[in-house]
C-alpha cells in the first residue's frame, strides 16, 4: 500500500468496491443496463426535439428542450454526474443507439462475429482529443443561440444524432463518442476528478486470460465498444462506463470502485499518457468558462450583444476573441508560468514540453469546480422555470401535473456567490494538493520540485482569486 | 477510516463555514429590507449609521433595454438608503434583488420603484424577473454594497491556503 495521503489523510489507493454488492454487480451484469436507461433518455429527447421544433416561445425560459437540456442535464452532468461517476452520462446517452443499432442489428441481445457497417479505423492521427477540443470549442460560438433559442437547440442536436448515426456506419464502434462528440472531451478530462471508476480486480487473472474477451467479445457482450483494453484501464478518460466488460469477463474480475477524487490526475502510463490534447482541453474550458460567465452571469450588455449576434461584426469579433483566448492567451499565460517553473527548479534537463504538460492536469479540480460554481449560477435563479414546461412541454396550454403556473422562484440565490466561491476553493485545495504530486513526478528531486511548484502555486491561486472576483467581486 | 472521516468532516465543515459567511447577521435581519419597500414619494426611516461612513440616501435611475440594466453596477455603502427607478424603454422588465429578496417592475411609460436600506454588505446580484425575450434569464445586473468584506474573506482565504501549501511542502522531507 502506498503512504501518499490526499491531504495528509486519505489513502491515494483506497478502493471501495460497489459491485461486491450483489445487486449492483447483477445490474452491471444485465444487459438491461444500460439499454433501459438510454431508451427512457431517448424518449425524453424526443420529446426535447419535438418541443424544439413545436414548443413556440421565443424566451427559452418556457421551452421544454432548452430547459432540459442547458438547465436540468448540464447542471446535472457538472454537478453530480462527471465528478461524482465520471462518463456516466455516455453510459446512458441516447444518440448513439442508432448507430450501435446499425452495426449489431439487434438492440438487446449480442450479435456474434463481424459488426455491421464499413467498420474502418479512425486514422491514427486524430486518434485523440484535438478534433473534441475543437469541436467543443465551434459549438461554444453559437451558445447565444442554442441556450435561448428552441430551434437552435432543435438543430444542434439533430446534428449530433446524425453525425453519431454516419460515423457508425462508417466506422468503428463508438468512434463518434471518442473522436467527435462535441461533448465527449471535457467529461473525458474531468472524470479523471471522479469519485469512481471501472478497473479490473486481480490483474493475474487478467494476464492469464488470453482470450481477453473484455476486448473482442463473446456471447455474453461486445468487445469493448470504445476500442480499450478493460483488462488495463488505468485511468477514467475514454471508459464509456458501459458495462459491456462486466458482462464479458467470465472471471467477474471487472469492479466499479469509489476511490479518492482526483486519483487519476497522476497517472501517466506508456497506454494512457499525459497530453498536450488533453492539457488543452483543460485550457479551453476554463477559457470557456470565463467568456461564459461575463456573457451571461455578466452585467455587460456589449457583450452579450456580441454572443447573440446583434451584428455581424460584434458576433465576429466574439468568435475572434473566444478562439485568441482559449487556443493562445491561456495557453500562453501556462506556458510563461511552466518556463518559470522551470527556471526555479533550477533543472535544465527536464522537457518544458514535460512541465507544461504535467501542471496542465492541475487545472482539472479547479477547472470543474469553476464550472460547478457556473452552473450553479444557471440552475439557482432558473430552476423553478422547469415546473412550468414539466407541465406544458409543447406550449399548448396543458397543466399535466398543476404547475404550469408555477412563478419564477429563485432560490438561494442570496446565498449564491458564497456558495460559487466556496466550491472555488475546495477545488483550488484539491489543485494544489495534486500540484505539488505533479511537480514532483516531473522533476527527479524534492529540492528541485519544491521550487519547480512555487511559480504553478502562484499561478493557480492567481486563477482562483480571478474567478473569486468574477463570483464576489 | 477515522482520517477519512476527519477529512470529509473538515472539507464540509470548510464549505459549510463559507457558505454561513453569507448568512445575514442578526442584526441585519432585524432591518428586514422587505418592509421597507416604498415607493419614492414616501420616506422611511434612516437607518442608524452601521458602519464609519455615514449612511446616504442614494437615488439609482435604472434603464431596462435589451436585455441590459443601465448602469449595469451600482455600488453603495453600508447602511445607505437606497432608492432605485426602474425605467423600461422597450417592454415589461423587473428587477429582483437576490440577498435583498425584493422586486419591481415597469413599464414603458410606466416605472417601478425600490426603497432599502443596504445593510447587508457583498455583491448582490439585480435581474430582470419578467420574461422580456429570449436573453431574459442573462439580464442582470450588480449591486455592491461596501465594504464587500465577503469577497476579501475569500480571497485572504485562498492565500492562506497556498501559504499553508507552501509551508508544507518546504517543511516535507520525504
Amino acid at each position: 500500500m502506498s503512504e501518499d495521503k490526499l491531504f495528509g489523510l486519505i489513502d491515494l489507493n483506497f478502493r471501495f468496491e460497489l459491485t461486491k454488492f450483489k445487486l449492483v454487480r447483477a445490474l452491471c451484469k444485465s444487459r438491461w443496463l444500460p439499454l433501459l436507461l438510454i431508451l427512457f433518455n431517448l424518449f425524453i429527447f424526443v420529446i426535447i426535439l419535438l418541443a424544439g421544433l413545436f414548443g413556440g416561445y421565443s424566451a427559452g425560459n418556457y421551452n421544454f428542450g432548452i430547459m432540459m437540456v442547458w438547465i436540468l442535464w448540464w447542471v446535472l452532468l457538472i454537478l453530480m454526474l462527471v465528478p461524482g461517476f465520471a462518463r456516466m452520462w455516455c453510459l446512458m446517452c441516447p444518440f448513439p443507439i442508432f448507430s450501435d443499432w446499425a452495426q449489431r442489428g439487434k438492440l438487446f441481445e449480442v450479435r456474434q462475429g463481424k459488426l455491421g457497417g464499413l467498420n474502418l479505423k479512425w486514422p491514427k492521427r486524430l486518434s485523440s482529443m484535438w478534433v473534441l477540443n475543437l469541436a467543443f470549442l465551434a459549438t461554444t460560438f453559437f451558445s447565444g443561440f442554442f441556450t435561448v433559442r428552441p430551434f437552435a437547440t432543435f438543430i444542434l442536436l439533430g446534428i449530433i444524432i446524425l453525425v453519431a448515426f454516419l460515423t457508425g456506419l462508417v466506422f468503428q464502434k463508438r468512434t463518434f463518442c471518442l473522436y467527435l462528440c462535441p461533448v465527449s472531451g471535457f467529461q473525458g478530462l474531468y472524470s479523471q476528478f471522479a469519485t469512481a471508476e471501472v478497473r479490473r480486480k486481480d490483474p493475474e487473472i487478467c494476464k492469464k486470460h488470453t482470450p481477453k474477451t473484455c476486448f473482442v467479445g463473446n456471447e455474453k457482450g461486445y468487445g469493448c465498444p470504445w476500442l480499450r483494453t478493460p483488462f488495463d484501464f488505468a485511468k477514467n478518460t475514454y471508459c464509456g462506463l458501459c458495462l459491456e466488460c462486466f458482462k464479458t469477463c467470465p472471471h467477474d474480475n471487472m469492479a466499479l470502485n469509489l476511490r479518492p477524487p482526483g486519483v487519476d490526475l497522476l497517472v501517466d502510463t506508456k497506454r494512457e499518457p499525459r497530453g498536450l490534447d488533453e492539457a488543452y482541453k483543460a485550457f479551453i474550458m476554463l477559457g470557456i468558462a470565463i467568456v461564459f460567465y461575463l456573457a451571461f452571469q455578466g452585467p455587460w450588455g456589449v457583450i452579450k450583444d456580441m454572443v447573440r449576434a446583434t451584428t455581424l461584426e460584434g458576433y465576429l469579433g466574439y468568435i475572434t476573441f473566444h478562439t485568441v483566448f482559449n487556443l493562445l492567451i491561456i495557453p500562453g499565460i501556462f506556458f510563461l508560468f511552466a518556463y518559470l517553473s522551470k527556471l526555479f527548479s533550477g533543472n535544465k534537463e527536464v522537457p518544458l514540453k514535460k512541465i507544461f504538460t504535467n501542471f496542465s492536469y492541475t487545472l482539472v479540480p479547479l477547472g470543474l469546480g469553476v464550472w460547478i460554481g457556473f452552473s450553479l449560477g444557471i440552475i439557482l435563479p432558473n430552476g423553478s422555470y422547469l415546473l412550468h414546461i414539466l407541465s406544458d412541454p409543447f406550449a399548448w396550454g396543458w397543466n399535466l401535473f398543476g404547475t404550469a403556473h408555477f412563478p419564477w422562484t429563485p432560490v438561494l440565490t442570496h446565498l449564491l456567490g458564497y456558495l460559487q466561491g466556496a466550491t472555488l476553493i475546495v477545488f483550488y485545495l484539491f489543485s494544489i494538493a495534486y500540484g505539488f504530486r505533479s511537480s514532483r513526478q516531473t522533476y527527479p528531486d524534492l529540492p528541485q520540485a519544491r521550487r519547480g511548484w512555487i511559480p504553478m502555486l502562484g499561478l493557480l491561486t492567481l486563477i482562483t482569486t480571478a474567478f473569486l472576483w468574477l463570483f464576489m467581486g | 477510516m477515522k482520517n477519512k472521516i476527519i477529512v470529509m468532516l473538515s472539507l464540509g465543515g470548510l464549505f459549510i463555514l463559507l457558505i454561513l459567511a453569507g448568512l445575514p447577521s442578526p442584526a441585519s435581519a432585524h432591518h428586514s429590507p422587505a418592509c421597507l419597500i416604498t415607493r419614492a414619494k414616501d420616506s422611511p426611516k434612516l437607518p442608524s449609521p452601521t458602519s464609519a461612513q455615514a449612511p446616504e440616501e442614494k437615488l439609482f435611475e435604472i434603464k431596462a433595454r435589451n436585455f441590459v440594466f443601465t448602469p449595469n453596477v451600482i455600488q453603495v455603502n453600508q447602511g445607505d438608503l437606497v432608492r432605485i427607478r426602474l425605467i423600461s424603454e422597450d417592454v415589461h422588465h423587473g428587477l429582483y434583488l437576490d440577498g435583498y429578496e425584493i422586486q419591481t417592475s415597469a413599464l414603458p411609460g410606466q416605472e417601478g420603484t425600490l426603497t432599502f436600506v443596504a445593510n447587508k454588505t457583498g455583491r448582490f446580484t439585480f435581474r430582470c424577473s419578467v420574461t422580456c425575450g429570449e436573453f431574459h434569464p442573462y439580464m442582470v445586473g450588480y449591486l455592491v454594497v461596501e465594504p464587500n468584506s465577503p469577497f476579501f474573506i475569500y480571497v485572504f482565504l485562498t492565500i492562506a491556503l497556498a501559504l499553508a501549501n507552501l509551508a508544507f511542502v518546504v517543511l516535507r522531507r520525504s
